[in-house]
């Protein structure tokens, strides 16, 4: 008798946590992957392909399964960085040179109205029509490069960001050191 | 006064070195040779230019036109000729340049036509809004323009109005000056404000080491019969600040993120008081402002100062000494070197201290921290400096905001007792414009990832749809060719005469079944589809034709008999010689959709 006592009660327990756990399981449904979420929103949103993927969202479903972290140099050191924090993963050098930020300029003296820039913007900053001149919208700019390569009469450069009163930065405190160390030094 | 003071937490004494600057009455600097007055000059939008190189102005002319609610005009601080519009070094730590009006004077210094207004007439939005036009900003510092600080509450009742005259900071004398010169127009200032605000109480702080400006302010509020309270409060630094003296005077600690309004409370300076009533009563936009001269100086000294004036130019008026290598624009706490003597006083300088080693002897090297704490304890704002200092080095910043970085308001107190001499005001202003970049960069990343995400699903879309498109046009195809097949093959065994088997000319699957009908135009029959083939080559001929026609000039209505006559024998002329197909009879079946 105890013992079916027992085992109705581990039965009965095994249904209602077997029924809490159905429950949890459909209420707290998480769509998607969030560990890609967190990998795209370190990554810079330039959508330039230069990871060889086209664009940020694919590089990070590919880190997310096992790519390289070190692929994004619109990203900078620093991406990579938060990224080897993130995934518990080492940091490695970026393959490839860190560029200050840019945006592309596009000459309108020289611009015959191709369109095919505009087709090649992932963001949608260039603004144009056939047979008349294009130009970008700085603001929405991301410097990806990708309108470059298209253009048949080579009218864009890039251009690095400046720096100005509204977005310059107090620098990091540095300890001056002082000139009269190298005379003595060199004495 | 038999008032009760409050306290708050920290603070520091520094040698207040004001009574140098106080000995003289304000003087009138003279005209510069020419002035540089940044568009910017408060707090919100960059005020555009009205005007271009070689404009006349007049003396409180408009010259940059404030854009949005939040900013505030700008004018000519003299009358002259604009030499240029362009970027000049700004009086700013970074040393950058923005966008200034160039003006050289003409020495008449003649006023634009202006008047006194009538301010009990008018409403209280065309006051705001008369003193935005006038380009009156809160002259404590921060130039946040003043209309936009006189909106009460509909929720919170205003309960104090706090009028700022303690001017903590060392060295600077010119509200003290203002106070004592100038009391009863101060006065009548805050008596503006009052009405736009309608506080219970009016309390004018002042420190209790400037008694004469105290009891000039308290005579000129008995003169005018106001009901206003003028309190000494202890000096201690900051007690400026606009959250301390509200503290000070009224008890009420304003918590984080959220403003002196949410608890009825509203501050301004005593100067800002002043320039609103000399907008509202005489009708003169804000061109000058009392600066004071001191520091290494043989005649430290106020000076009523154009806007613009360059700094260089109005030191030279103090007679500095000669190994002065440097211009302190604010305080010794939180002021800057200027980048260039060049440079022009704008709405926000206060104070030019000129600088040399003697009165600032050069800091001996950064130590390490020794969690002494002495930080914590001078901090007016109850935050942990220490802690904000290691995370703000270790480029932690997100601990920074944990340590509520964006309360501090950079007074300087703890760099000012720090043992090991760290320039912690500098780290937290090196984290705080990190954490800004940081934000502004993430809000830039959202944006071009809902752009692209934006453009995938439009390219996604527009896919979609030619596919569709192709596909309905393919049916479209095959629905045709059965209609033809089973044409051909009911007038097949309808007709034994099957080898003059008519092909379709121009025709849609509608009208197929008719097709039977039809004139028979083809030879011998070939292969069904080769006559599908050559169906489609005459309806785009077809087609073509009658697009021609379409396009042919519409200019043949309202013609004389005689041109209708003579454009008809042209056209059988060139029908004769075959130039061109005679006109159909009919119109040519046009086909139904292009493919």
């Amino acid at each position: 008798m105890d013992i079916l006592l027992a085992i109705a009660i581990m039965a009965l327990g095994a249904v209602v946590l077997g029924a809490a756990l159905g429950f949890a399981a459909i209420k707290f449904k998480v769509e998607g992957d969030p560990l890609i979420e967190k990998i795209e929103a370190i990554l810079p949103q330039t959508q330039c392909g230069q990871c060889g993927y086209p664009g940020c969202k694919p590089y990070a479903e590919a880190i997310a399964n096992g790519d390289e972290i070190n692929k994004c140099p619109p990203g900078g050191a620093e991406g990579v960085q938060r990224l080897a924090d993130l995934l518990g993963r080492e940091v490695k050098p970026l393959d490839a040179e860190e560029k200050p930020k840019q945006i592309a300029i596009i000459d309108e003296n020289t611009c015959i109205g191709c369109t095919l820039c505009i087709q090649a913007c992932p963001v949608d900053a260039i603004v144009g029509a056939a047979k008349q001149m294009h130009t970008i919208v700085a603001q929405q700019c991301t410097g990806c490069e990708l309108c470059l390569p298209p253009c048949p009469v080579e009218c864009i450069h890039m251009e690095a960001i400046g720096e100005n009163i509204d977005n310059w930065k107090w620098k990091y405190p540095v300890v001056e050191i002082k000139a009269a160390v190298a005379p003595l030094k060199a004495a | 006064m038999l008032m009760n003071l409050f306290k708050f937490k920290g603070g520091v004494k520094p040698p207040t070195n004001k009574t140098q600057s106080v000995t003289l009455p304000i003087a009138q600097a003279p005209l510069p040779s020419r002035l540089v007055v940044p568009l910017h000059q408060s707090i919100g939008g960059m005020p555009q230019p009205v005007v271009q190189a070689g404009d006349k102005v007049l003396k409180g002319q408009l010259i940059g036109k404030a854009d949005g609610w939040i900013s505030a005009a700008v004018h000519a601080p003299t009358s002259g000729t604009v030499l240029e519009v362009a970027m000049h070094v700004q009086p700013h730590p970074s040393g950058l340049d923005a966008l200034c009006v160039v003006i050289e004077p003409d020495g008449k210094d003649e006023w634009i036509a202006h008047g006194p207004l009538d301010y009990a007439a008018m409403t209280p939005e065309a006051v705001r809004e008369h003193l935005q036009q006038s380009g009156v900003v809160g002259l404590g510092g921060a130039v946040f323009p003043t209309h936009g600080k006189l909106t009460a509450s509909k929720t919170i009742p205003m309960e104090e109005l706090v009028i700022n005259g303690a001017e903590c900071e060392p060295f600077i004398t010119c509200d003290d000056l203002l106070m004592r010169e100038r009391a009863e127009e101060v006065v009548r200032g805050i008596g503006i404000f009052r009405d736009l605000l309608l506080p219970k109480k009016v309390l004018i702080g002042i420190e209790d080491n400037k008694p004469e400006a105290a009891a000039a302010m308290r005579a000129a509020v008995q003169a005018l019969g106001e009901t206003f309270v003028v309190v000494q409060v202890p000096t201690l630094y900051p007690a400026g600040g606009a959250k301390q003296l509200i503290r000070v005077l009224t008890g009420k600690e304003v918590p984080a993120s959220k403003r002196s309004t949410d608890l009825g409370v509203q501050c301004f300076n005593v100067a800002t008081a002043y320039t609103a009533w000399r907008a509202i009563a005489h009708g003169e936009p804000v061109v000058s402002r009392l600066v004071t001269v001191t520091g290494n100086v043989h005649a430290p000294r106020n000076y009523e100062v154009l806007i613009g004036t360059p700094m260089g130019e109005l030191l030279k008026l103090a007679q500095p000494h000669p190994d002065t290598d440097g211009i302190i624009m604010g305080g010794p706490m939180m002021g800057f070197l200027v980048p260039d003597r060049q440079v022009p006083v704008v709405k926000a300088t206060n104070c030019l201290i000129a600088h040399d080693d003697r009165l600032f002897p050069p800091k001996a090297p950064e130590m390490p921290c020794i969690r002494c704490g002495a930080c914590a304890r001078a901090c007016p704002h109850e935050l942990q400096p220490f802690e904000m200092y290691w995370f703000s080095r270790a480029k932690n910043f997100g601990k920074t905001q944990e340590y509520n970085i964006f309360d501090c308001i950079e007074c300087g107190c703890c760099s000012f007792v720090c043992p090991s001499r760290i320039p912690l005001v500098q780290y937290f202003r090196f984290a705080k414009s990190e954490i800004w970049a940081r934000e502004r960069e993430k809000n830039a990343s959202d944006q071009a990832k809902t752009r692209f995400e934006f453009k995938q699903l439009r390219e996604e879309r527009e896919k979609a749809d030619k596919a569709e498109k192709l596909a309905k046009a393919a049916a479209a195809q095959a629905a045709k060719k059965a209609a033809e097949a089973a044409a051909a093959a009911a007038e097949s065994s309808a007709a034994p005469v099957a080898d003059t088997a008519s092909a379709p000319t121009v025709t849609t699957s509608t009208d197929a079944p008719s097709a039977t009908t039809m004139e028979a135009t083809a030879g011998p029959r070939a292969a069904p589809e080769n006559d599908v083939k050559r169906a489609t080559i005459e309806a785009a001929m077809a087609r073509a034709k009658a697009q021609r026609e379409a396009a042919q000039p519409k200019n043949t209505e309202n013609l004389t008999p005689e041109q209708q006559k003579a454009a008809a024998d042209i056209e059988a002329r060139r029908v004769s010689a075959h130039l061109i197909e005679p006109e159909p009879v009919a119109p040519a079946p046009a086909s139904e959709k292009p493919e």
